[in-house]
This record gives structure tokens, C-alpha cells and sequence, in this order.
């Protein structure tokens, strides 16, 4: 059924793509994740998938030319990070609105400036408006899971909507972890044939994709997509399911680590979380009832499940690897804050900014966060802003503030 | 054996300090261990100064930080020592290997009063004397799994075999000199400290 092995998270992509075999993948190349495309076309090469690889000039044209694969009716895949995904801006909402099922592999690195190659959330995070669905993963078998789950999501009838994996730039991608690969027959089977019901080749079948759309008809287009992406909801936790029958591995729409009685939690996303899990272990040895919650799909957001799942909670630090300069923190900041107030969760809250252009955190970091929930909770301390986590200047240590 | 042993490497841009991080990382699998293997890069050019990391452990890594009190410290660029505080964090029951032609007398000074072990490799001279060609990584990880004791010198001997054999298919010319300088490296590591 399986095999234990060891590879980077971009080589867990490629090798989920592998046993996909899309119709087409059009790809740019960028740091950190060049890798799958280079992967995917050797693999090509070598004649072990037959994937029509299509070189282009930019990210424009990849994201453009995946669109053009799967209006035709083919199951496109694409990778990219940062300033790649930035370049791909405008037909990021064409593709979600024309209803496409693009995957998307992206390789989360912080967009300029200043110019860094390292892990942030800010590509994705700024596309979060997008109409794409976003999984993110904390290490290497996660993205390789999430990666075979991702074509049965965007593809299915009730859904219809791109989809991009996201994983920690280099942390992950380029970290080499144990991790289990699944057969190829299970795994071909689960996938299965991509099968649309309208697509531009289709025989006696005219249609345009991406037309003008007067105002009469318009917001009635956005509203439709706003429910396919409401409707994604259970499709993503009925693929999972299925896919927890094949493997075994079990996903859902977040992850709770030692959070059912925990009086202090920590919401945050992608590998930041396996540290955080080393913290909690730390904390409950010493007697504090620390959990995790780890979101893994951030779009669409399951704001009334995580709201119920702190509700019991003292104290929360909801931690943003993005920048949103609204002055008021974060973006996971906003939106958890936002899930609580409605579920009437009574906690205090802080929300912290952490790992910008890839800056460490060490389990250390992670036991301040909590030792300084506990302060926060007691009414010791207080966040008039929020803070940053790991700065070098003067204010690294939230516990002085 | 520690259950969980962390190493870190230094070296320059080129010279393969990468690649013998996660080579461990892979021959460390094969012999049954949770690993990690991990670069942190900066600006990558020819020259620069890069690190690499290990975890090798009987349990799940969780943890995705850089490693800052590792158990051994790998040195593949004895000019590393002016610019880079290799010794930082270095448990002092630990060890610290150096690639270096240079003396004792010459290099005990440059580790800050470091009390744990040292050791010290010509890799040059391993890799001319077997390879013809400097790869200073390949010596360098014998050593260090020999000093750092993570696996079993003949199930490493073993699991490199493999590994080579599989690396060098097209060029099995380059196998005898691998293997050559593997067993070399192994006798030729020394006690300074």
C-alpha cells in the first residue's frame, strides 16, 4: 500500500504530480519552487508521464495558459511562489470566475520588498480575495496529501474552482523529512479521470469562456461563485474522508493539537505548527494547558468551526507569517478574531506577527508565546498593538512589553 | 546514542556542504532514523558562506527551526573560522571537525576557547590521493559520522555502497575512488583536542 521513504516537500509535489499525470502543465520558473517544474519535466523526459509541459515566458502566460488548458477541458497544474504569483494577479480571478479546476502548487515566499527568497505567507495571503481555494500544509507528507486531494475538490460539480497547495518556502520545500508515498494504482483510482461536463472541445457544444457580463448579470456571477466556494466546504471534508480510506491519514479543515481542554491556544499555519507542537509538549510538562489549532484550509475559511473550537480557551495568540499593513495586524488576526466574536468565545487575544521573510522560530520563541498568553489571561500584560515575534531590536521579547 | 543528534555544517558556496547535509540525512534513513535535512540560504553565490543542518532521531521531527546548540559542527573551509562563530551554540560534549591542513597550534586559537572535542581532516589530501579531484564533501561526512557516532560505521559503509552505486550509475569509473576515499577518511580523522 505504501512506501517509507525520505524527500523534500517540492519532491513530494512532484512526485503527487507524477502520479496524477495532468494533461497539461505550463510553468515559469522562481525560487523556491523551480524545483517542481524541473522535477515534472525530467520526469517527462524520461517518458514516465506523458504531461504536455509548456515552457512560457512568465507567470502571466503560465497562469494564462493553464486557463486556456482547462477551458478546453484538460486538467491543468501549475507551480510558482512570490513575485511569480503576483505576476499572475489578474487572471488569478479570471481563472476563479471563469469556474476553472487549475491546481496550483505554491511555494509560500514573501513578496518584494525587501527582495528575499525566504518563507512568508504575503503571496498567498494577498490572494486570499482571489476565489481560489487554499490548503497549506505543515511539512512535507501534508503538502504531498493535500496535493493528491486537490484535483477531487476544484474539479468537483459542485465546486468548480481553482485550488493552490501551499507549503512553507525552503522550510519545507526544500527540507528533506521522512515521509510515506502511496501506490500509484489506490492513488490513480482515488484521482480518477478528470471529466468535465462543459468544456471549449466539446463536440456540438459552442460556449464562450470569460465573456463581458453587463451589470444585470454580473453580481448574480459572483454571488454563484461565492456558494461554490461555500459548497467546497463539504466537498473538501467528503474528499478527505475518502482519502483517509485509502491511506489512513486523517485531514480536516484544521488540526487540534492537545487543544480540547487547553486553557492556552495557538492558531497559526503551515510548519511554524510542527514547532509549535514540540511547545505545547514543553508547556503541558510543566503543567500549563497549552494547544494547537492549525488551519490548513484557509479559503473557504471555517470561521464557525474554529470559533467553537477556542471557545473554552483563556487566551489566544493567533499567529500571521503576512503583513497587511492595515496598522490592526494580520490577516488570520482579522478573520480568527472575527470567528470567535461570532461563536461568542470569551478570550483575550493577541495577534502576533512571526517569520517574516524567514525569519527562525525555535521552540523557545513558541514558549514565550504561551508563558506570555498566561500573563495576558491573568491581566498582567497587555497588547495595545500586535506585537512582533523574534524582532532583533529591543522588542523580541514580547514579555517585556 | 542520544535520541536526538543535531549537526550543523559550514562551508562555502560550491563546495558541497549542501549536499553532504543531506546525503547524512539520506544514508541516516536507510538505516532506520527520523531525519531532517535542511540548507538556509542567503544569497547564493560561488564563495559565500552557507550553512547546512541535520536532525537524525529515533523519533518524529516536528521542530522546523534552524539548529542553534547543535552536538557537532562539520567545517569544510578552514577560512571559515576568521568570519563565522562556528562554535556558537556547540554542546561541549560534543565535537567539532575541521577540514584544514593547517596545525593544531594554528587552529585551536580561531575556536574561542571551545572545551569540547576537535578533530581535524585533510580532505584534500584524502581527495587527491583517491578521487584525483577535490570533492571535500565526501570525506568530510565519513568523518562525521565516525566522530558523531549516528549510525553504525559498516551499516554507513553499507548504505553509502548503495547510494553511490545508484549516484554513479553512468560513471562507475568514480565508484573505486568514492569508496577509496570513504574508508581513507574514516583513518585518516584525528584527535586534536
Amino acid at each position: 500500500m505504501s512506501t517509507k521513504t525520505r524527500m523534500s516537500g517540492n519532491e513530494a509535489v512532484a512526485h503527487a504530480i507524477k502520479q496524477i499525470n495532468p494533461d497539461v502543465m505550463p510553468a515559469f520558473p522562481i525560487t523556491p519552487s523551480t524545483e517542481i517544474p524541473q522535477f515534472v519535466a525530467t520526469m517527462i523526459a524520461n517518458g514516465e508521464i506523458d504531461t504536455e509541459f509548456i515552457p512560457v515566458e512568465s507567470e502571466h502566460s503560465a497562469m494564462s495558459a493553464a486557463m486556456g488548458a482547462s477551458a478546453a477541458g484538460a486538467r491543468a497544474v501549475t507551480a510558482t511562489s512570490s513575485c511569480g504569483m503576483a505576476l499572475m494577479w489578474e487572471v488569478l480571478y479570471v481563472a476563479a470566475s471563469s469556474r476553472l479546476p487549475i491546481v496550483m502548487a505554491l511555494v509560500n515566499r514573501g513578496l518584494t520588498g525587501p527582495l528575499n527568497i525566504n518563507a512568508e505567507h504575503s503571496d498567498s495571503m494577498g490572494a486570499r480575495d482571489s476565489g481560489w481555494i487554499q490548503i497549506y500544509a505543515e511539512n512535507n507528507q501534508e503538502v504531498y496529501d493535500n496535493f493528491l486531494q486537490a484535483h477531487r475538490i476544484a474539479e468537483h460539480r459542485d465546486v468548480r474552482l481553482p485550488i493552490m497547495i501551499c507549503q512553507d518556502g525552503f522550510i519545507t520545500s526544500h527540507a528533506v523529512q521522512n515521509i510515506t508515498l502511496w501506490d500509484d494504482e489506490p492513488i490513480r483510482k482515488f484521482v480518477g479521470e478528470y471529466e468535465p461536463e462543459h468544456y471549449l472541445l466539446k463536440e456540438d457544444e459552442s460556449m464562450a469562456v470569460g465573456p463581458y457580463a453587463v451589470s444585470p448579470y454580473c453580481m448574480e456571477a459572483k454571488k454563484a461563485q461565492a456558494e461554490a466556494m461555500k459548497r467546497a466546504r463539504k466537498v473538501i471534508l467528503d474528499v478527505a474522508a475518502e482519502f483517509e480510506t485509502v491511506t489512513g491519514q486523517h485531514y480536516g479543515f484544521f488540526e487540534g493539537y492537545r487543544l480540547e481542554d487547553a486553557e492556552y491556544a495557538v492558531v497559526a499555519i503551515g510548519s511554524v505548527c510542527g514547532t509549535a507542537k514540540d511547545a505545547v509538549d514543553a508547556m503541558r510538562a510543566r503543567g500549563m494547558k497549552a494547544g494547537l489549532l492549525k488551519i490548513r484550509v484557509f479559503r473557504p475559511f471555517p470561521g464557525q468551526e474554529i470559533g467553537e473550537a477556542l471557545k473554552h480557551c483563556k487566551a489566544v495568540a493567533i499567529m500571521d507569517r503576512a503583513e497587511s499593513y492595515s496598522s490592526q495586524g494580520g490577516p488570520l488576526g482579522a478573520e480568527v478574531t472575527a470567528a470567535m466574536y461570532r461563536a461568542k468565545a470569551q478570550a483575550e487575544t493577541v495577534n502576533i506577527m512571526y517569520g517574516l521573510s524567514g525569519r527562525d522560530v525555535r521552540v523557545e520563541d513558541m514558549e514565550q508565546v504561551y508563558a506570555s498568553l498566561e500573563k495576558l489571561a491573568d491581566g498582567k500584560i497587555s497588547f495595545p498593538e500586535y506585537p512582533y515575534l523574534g524582532l532583533r531590536d529591543g522588542t523580541e521579547d514580547l514579555l517585556s512589553r | 546514542m542520544r535520541h536526538l543528534t543535531e549537526i550543523r555544517w559550514h562551508g562555502r558556496g560550491g563546495q558541497g556542504a549542501k549536499t553532504a547535509a543531506l546525503l547524512l540525512a539520506d544514508v541516516a534513513f536507510q538505516s532506520g532514523k527520523q531525519v531532517q535535512g535542511f540548507p538556509e540560504y542567503g544569497p547564493e553565490r560561488m564563495g559565500a558562506p552557507i550553512t547546512a543542518y541535520d536532525r537524525i532521531s529515533d523519533e518524529q521531527i516536528r521542530v522546523h527551526s534552524n539548529i542553534y546548540e547543535p552536538d557537532f559542527v562539520a567545517v569544510v573551509d578552514d577560512t571559515l573560522l576568521h568570519t563565522v562563530d562556528v562554535t556558537a551554540g556547540l554542546k561541549e560534549d560534543g565535537g567539532i571537525l575541521i577540514n584544514t591542513v593547517k596545525t593544531a597550534e594554528e587552529i585551536l586559537p580561531l575556536l574561542k576557547g571551545y572545551r569540547g572535542k576537535v578533530y581535524m581532516l585533510d580532505a584534500r589530501k584524502v581527495c587527491m590521493a583517491t578521487l584525483g579531484k577535490y570533492f571535500p564533501n565526501t570525506p568530510m561526512l565519513a568523518a562525521i559520522v565516525k566522530i558523531s557516532g549516528v549510525m553504525d560505521i559498516d551499516v554507513f559503509l553499507r548504505e553509502m555502497e548503495t547510494s553511490l552505486q545508484h549516484k554513479f550509475a553512468r560513471k562507475p569509473e568514480v565508484l573505486d575512488g568514492n569508496r577509496k576515499a570513504l574508508k581513507l577518511a574514516l583513518e585518516e580523522v584525528t584527535e586534536w583536542q
